[in-house]
């Protein structure tokens, strides 16, 4: 079973906030889909390469040419929080 | 025959022989959304101007002597796949609003072959999910029963296909959100091979699994849709540069000395009677029509659904990182700092099955759990694919039931996400290795239709697009509508 301490901690690295009924909840269904995936170690797979993409491609190039962009209005235009041509956040600097 | 009944390829040659206009088809199928989606929710967002605006350009391109498999054919999207300046929201709170200002590379293929889209199909949150449960938004109906799930996460895709809400549609696939929904509406559904179709414009899910694909209601469909859509495209590193072959002129060849596979592995205990009957029955089809049914073994499918839920959330947790409030999307009104508004807005903008799913793949990903979960997980997907690399050079295509079970209720495992996942017990190994399938219907169960897949080698659509004819054209199953 996941501790509350490990659900919290898991939830800090992915950045959200859990309501104290999540956290619980969590703990339990991760543990049971965990404990699911654990029949994995049925099988002896030390010799066995992993398989990262089922369709191999590697080092896909294109040339290094210009080419258009969305202009700043279009790259903007879904922004909570616009100033100017920019992206408004909280500071993040002290 | 009303209208809104037709297969893409009967409106084709209606409207190739000036019979009906797009203009008339479109207006017939807002009518029927109009009529019969505020009972069934498939559609999000429906763009009724739009669409009518691009059926007068069809007409008027036609009337300058335009022609093509889906010019002036009007078609549902995924709300996974991004639309230019119509609404996209992947079923999730987090993108309410939010336009996309570029199209899908699919979006631009159809709008160039002359396809009219009408609007956007419930999904999901970020096609994670087996039902449409999980929107943000809504509980699509199943048209056969509205009691019932329509399958996902392409629900709503499937239900506006099975309810003649549109001629064809848009889906997408990361362990079956393609066939099972398909499979559960009674209607034809096709993964495409990883690397077939472009997934630019695709919001993503999972990247080593994610494909876009057809749903439409019939094989001959299917084929003209994947036809429109196949190809390398620059824009995405995973499509191959693979030609592709002409679709519908394989379709007709016959299964006459084909070999076809059964997984044993696939005929399980757990499986509902009528589905069982109804696979094995649709094996005496193809003995009949000449095939070789022989028995093959894929060892290792067990571990698929294991595997699967280890590496598309780990996955998912990456690619949803990159909602955070900052560039589009909802964005918590009240924070102190920027890690608080990281933090309250993924809390508020998620569903409960993608803040599972993130924490489930963060988790395998974390220091000292990445080799005993991902890494694991990685390994057991060789296995996987070689199993499938041996079966299909022992054969042509595989033929497996695509669900377990008929539709479940709604509701009925929405507490349960374990249980939920194994109805997807079926075809997530499909997407582990990369082939190709697709769902056709093959009977009824219990009122409810039941759906088979045929499954092929890597790039070979052709072939199980011609099994999956060879059967349709024996068989009535595919002509079988809800009552809606």
């Amino acid at each position: 079973m996941l501790t509350r301490e490990t659900v919290l901690h898991i939830a800090e690295l992915a950045k959200l906030e859990l309501a104290e009924h999540e956290t619980s909840l969590y703990a339990e269904q991760l543990s049971e889909i965990l404990a699911y995936a654990e029949r994995l170690n049925a099988l002896d797979t030390d010799h066995i390469a992993p398989t990262a993409q089922a369709i191999y491609r590697r080092n896909v190039m294109r040339p290094d040419e210009p080419r258009p962009s969305l202009s700043p209005d279009e790259a903007l235009a879904n922004a909570p929080q616009r100033q100017d041509d920019l992206f408004r956040v909280h500071q993040i600097l002290d | 025959m009303n209208l809104h009944d037709l297969t893409i390829h009967q409106a084709q040659e209606l409207l190739a022989s000036d019979a009906v206009t797009s203009v008339s088809l479109t207006e017939a199928l807002l009518a029927r959304i109009a009529a019969v989606d505020t009972d069934l929710h498939a559609y999000l967002h429906v763009a009724s101007e739009q669409a009518l605006a691009q059926a007068q350009e069809a007409d008027e391109r036609r009337a300058r002597g335009a022609c093509g498999a889906l010019l002036g054919i009007p078609l549902a999207i995924k709300d996974v796949i991004c639309t230019r300046g119509l609404e996209t929201t992947a079923g999730s709170r987090i993108l309410a609003g939010f336009r996309p200002v570029y199209d899908a590379t699919v979006i631009a293929k159809l709008r160039e072959a002359g396809a009219i889209i009408l609007g956007k199909t419930n999904t999901d949150e970020f096609a994670m999910g087996s039902s449409t449960e999980n929107s943000g938004y809504d509980t699509t109906r199943n048209p056969w029963d509205r009691d019932r799930v329509p399958g996902g996460s392409s629900g709503g895709s499937a239900a506006a296909v099975a309810a003649s809400m549109c001629l064809g549609a848009l889906g997408s696939d990361t362990g079956g959100s393609i066939r099972q929904p398909a499979a559960y509406c009674g209607v034809v559904g096709l993964k495409p091979t990883y690397g077939r179709v472009s997934r630019y414009g695709l919001i993503a899910f999972a990247s080593s699994l994610d494909q876009i694909g057809p749903i439409v209601k019939d094989v001959t469909d299917a084929a003209l849709l994947l036809q429109a859509i196949v190809g390398h495209d620059p824009q995405d590193a995973t499509s191959v540069e693979m030609p592709a072959p002409n679709y519908a002129a394989a379709l007709g060849q016959g299964v006459a000395g084909m070999r076809l596979g059964v997984p044993r592995e696939y005929m399980v205990d757990g499986m509902a009677a009528g589905v069982r009957q109804a696979v094995e029955a649709a094996l005496d089809v193809w003995r009949e029509l000449g095939a070789d049914i022989v028995q093959v073994s894929m060892p290792h499918a067990e571990y698929a659904l294991p595997a699967y839920y280890l590496i598309a959330p780990a996955e998912a947790s990456a690619n949803l990182a990159r909602f955070d409030g900052v560039r589009y999307g909802y964005s918590h009104p009240d924070t102190d700092d920027i890690w608080d508004a990281f933090r309250r807005t993924r809390a508020v903008g998620f569903g409960d099955e993608v803040k599972r799913r993130i924490m489930l793949g963060t988790y395998a990903l974390s220091a000292g759990y990445y080799d005993a979960y991902y890494l694991k997980a990685q390994k057991v997907r060789t296995l996987i694919k070689r199993d499938y690399d041996e079966a299909l050079q022992q054969c042509d295509a595989l033929i497996a039931p695509t669900t377990p079970n008929i539709a479940f209720r709604i509701g009925e495992l929405i507490d349960d996400p374990l249980q939920m996942y194994l109805e997807d017990i079926f075809t997530l190994a499909l997407n582990l290795a990369g082939v190709c399938g697709i769902s056709i219907p093959c009977g009824l169960s219990e009122g409810m239709p039941v759906g088979l897949q045929v499954q092929g080698r890597a790039f070979d659509e052709a072939t199980i697009l011609r099994v999956a004819y060879a059967y349709e054209q024996a068989t009535d199953w595919h002509m079988l509508r809800p009552q809606v």
